[in-house]
């Protein structure tokens, strides 16, 4: 048998083309994995039943000579990415039966390297949440310790990365819906550039601030798959050719806004994140305090304009073009029905919370002003990464909380407060596991969040194996 | 926010829902809605909003691919159908 803990794409891939195992053999080593361990984690809602073709193709490809660094690795993909022909819900029942007519851009470059797609990863309904407890289909539990939720809204990607029920992952992030996982897991996860990876064939939440994104043990194992997904797409207007910036010399300046984190945050997560920090600066690089005068109001923010974007989005499931359909009186009744059974509580109240701030009304008070702090947000991160080449902060501001914790939305709208920034400007943000807290006899990972500005991907990935280097 | 309000909402988003949930969703909206009010009292100053910064990006439609190429896949989600119609109730 494999021994798959420890692996990575690149020793994976040596060992493939030196014929020690075939991508068969490791696909199947993957699936008994999630038969055994999936069972109590409910990290996939479906395995595919073709993982052995997809492998078969893999090894015929190796055979030939032909393979890259991605050939035969097992991926698992979040439950709204499309897979053509694949079974694809978002987590909701109003998708349920419904299966992706064409493949996502990212499936189809993942698909031109010879992955095997292993299952569809369960996550909150439409992304929408922080634990995957809002998903319509069973909670995800997270394999550190299975009274705790995985985070979300990708929890069953960093979840089954996390207990090697796959060796990457993707998922997307809209407000934290990868880095937050990832650092309750213990995986990494990356927030990339907004606009460098198509979002084609993402089932849309709120647009301007969706990106998809990998999971992986390691930051270069996040490296190889976002290096495979990016990239300008005819199909999706906001995307763009990632331009290298040159790399500056080590030791980076990093910025910490420690007035950010004088609140709410969990002392043994702030211990680790010293910790992390003073490691950082062992390594050579200069630590700063810096200040970002509005980063505070990012939440706020952030709850406006994400349900506006998502009221309108989500408009188009009205039981007529796919998924569920429930009979009313007439048409309008079709729409009412369908939307009010299919749509779980989280979802509606977005919806609904949309539709209040785009009212005529409400328009300029909410949205309007949203987008001018938004604005306003932006400009303060501009002008401090005019001082410093990255930023640093906690990921989350507790570990992994357990599940039915967080039963009023704001609380768990909290957890979010330090992730949502990088989506409201558009920049990068990695999360990297820095050790353990212990909560309550667990063992919890903490993750540490790095920000960089536009475009500054390889700054966060060195920065990111440096980090790994002295944990 | 009252019931009325509510009752609104849910004819704009197009969402039925009972009396209960409708009870439950409008001590939530008052929740947040207090809390996302903070941004009233920052100050924005002249600056633009990040949606006047931003540019559409748009394409034009050529390279259409042949007709009904994709018509029986799409087809196949639609919950009801007719020959190679999606069927509805009657509008008028």
């Amino acid at each position: 048998m494999i021994n798959i803990k420890n692996l990575t794409i690149s020793k994976t891939h040596t060992h493939l083309t030196d014929g020690d195992f075939s991508a068969m053999e490791l696909a199947q080593t993957y699936l008994k994995n999630i038969g055994e361990q999936d069972k109590d984690v409910h990290a996939y809602l479906e395995v595919f039943d073709d993982v052995e073709h997809q492998a078969k193709e893999a090894d015929a490809k190796i055979k030939k000579g032909d393979a890259t660094l991605l050939t035969g690795i097992p991926v698992a993909m979040k439950d709204n990415i499309l897979i053509k022909g694949k079974r694809v819900s978002a987590g909701s029942k109003i998708l349920e039966n419904y299966n992706a007519t064409y493949d996502a851009t990212v499936t189809q470059k993942l698909k031109e390297e010879g992955v095997v797609f292993l299952g569809r990863t369960n996550c909150d309904e439409f992304a929408m949440g922080s634990s995957t407890e809002n998903s319509a289909y069973g909670v995800t539990k997270n394999p550190h310790d299975l009274s705790r939720v995985p985070g979300g809204s990708s929890g069953g990607s960093a979840a089954s990365v996390s207990y090697d029920g796959a060796l990457v992952s993707l998922g997307s992030d809209t407000g934290g819906s990868i880095r937050q996982p990832a650092s309750f897991c213990g995986v990494v996860g990356l927030k990339p550039t907004y606009g460098t990876v198509s979002r084609h064939g993402l089932i849309a939440m709120a647009s301007s601030l969706d990106q998809i994104g990998p999971f992986g043990n390691s930051v270069s194992d996040v490296e190889i798959v976002f290096d495979c997904i990016k990239g300008k797409d005819v199909m999706d207007g906001t995307s763009f050719d990632l331009k290298k910036k040159k790399m500056q010399k080590k030791p980076l300046t990093l910025g910490v806004p420690r007035h950010f984190f004088e609140e709410g945050v969990d002392s043994d997560v702030l211990k680790a994140f010293t910790v992390a920090t003073e490691k950082l600066k062992d390594a050579g690089y200069n630590i700063k305090d810096i200040e970002l005068p509005r980063v505070q109001h990012s939440l706020a923010v952030y709850y406006i304009i994400m349900p506006a974007e998502a009221s309108t989005n989500l408009a188009r499931f009205d039981g007529v073009k796919y998924g569920l359909h429930i009979d009313g009186d007439d048409l309008l009744g079709d729409y009412h029905n369908t939307r009010g059974k299919g749509f779980g509580a989280e979802v509606r109240r977005r919806i609904m919370l949309g539709t209040y701030v785009l009212s005529a009304g409400y328009f300029d008070a909410y949205y309007g002003k949203a987008n001018k702090v938004r604005a306003q947000i932006a400009q303060d991160f501009n002008e401090a990464f005019q001082s410093v080449d990255a930023i640093i902060t906690p990921t989350t501001p507790s570990p992994a909380f357990k599940i039915g914790e967080k039963s009023d939305p704001l609380s768990m709208y909290l957890s979010d407060i330090f992730t949502v920034p990088a989506n409201l400007t558009g920049m990068p943000g990695l999360s990297v596991p820095t050790g353990t807290v212990d909560k309550e006899g667990s063992s919890l990972p903490v993750g540490f969040q790095i920000l960089g500005p536009h475009m500054s991907e390889d700054t966060l990935f060195t920065i990111g194996k440096d980090l790994e280097n002295v944990y | 926010m009252d019931k009325n309000d509510i009752q609104k909402l849910t004819q704009l988003a197009r969402i039925t829902l009972s009396d209960e949930e409708q009870e439950g969703l409008r001590g939530d909206m008052e929740t947040i809605l207090k809390y996302v009010s903070e941004i009233q009292n920052v100050s924005s100053g002249e600056g633009a909003s990040s949606v006047e910064v931003l540019e559409n990006v748009t394409r034009e439609d050529t390279d259409a691919h042949e007709s009904g190429l994709h018509t029986e896949v799409l087809l196949n989600e639609v919950p009801q159908r007719e020959k190679n119609y999606v069927k509805v109730k009657k509008i008028l």
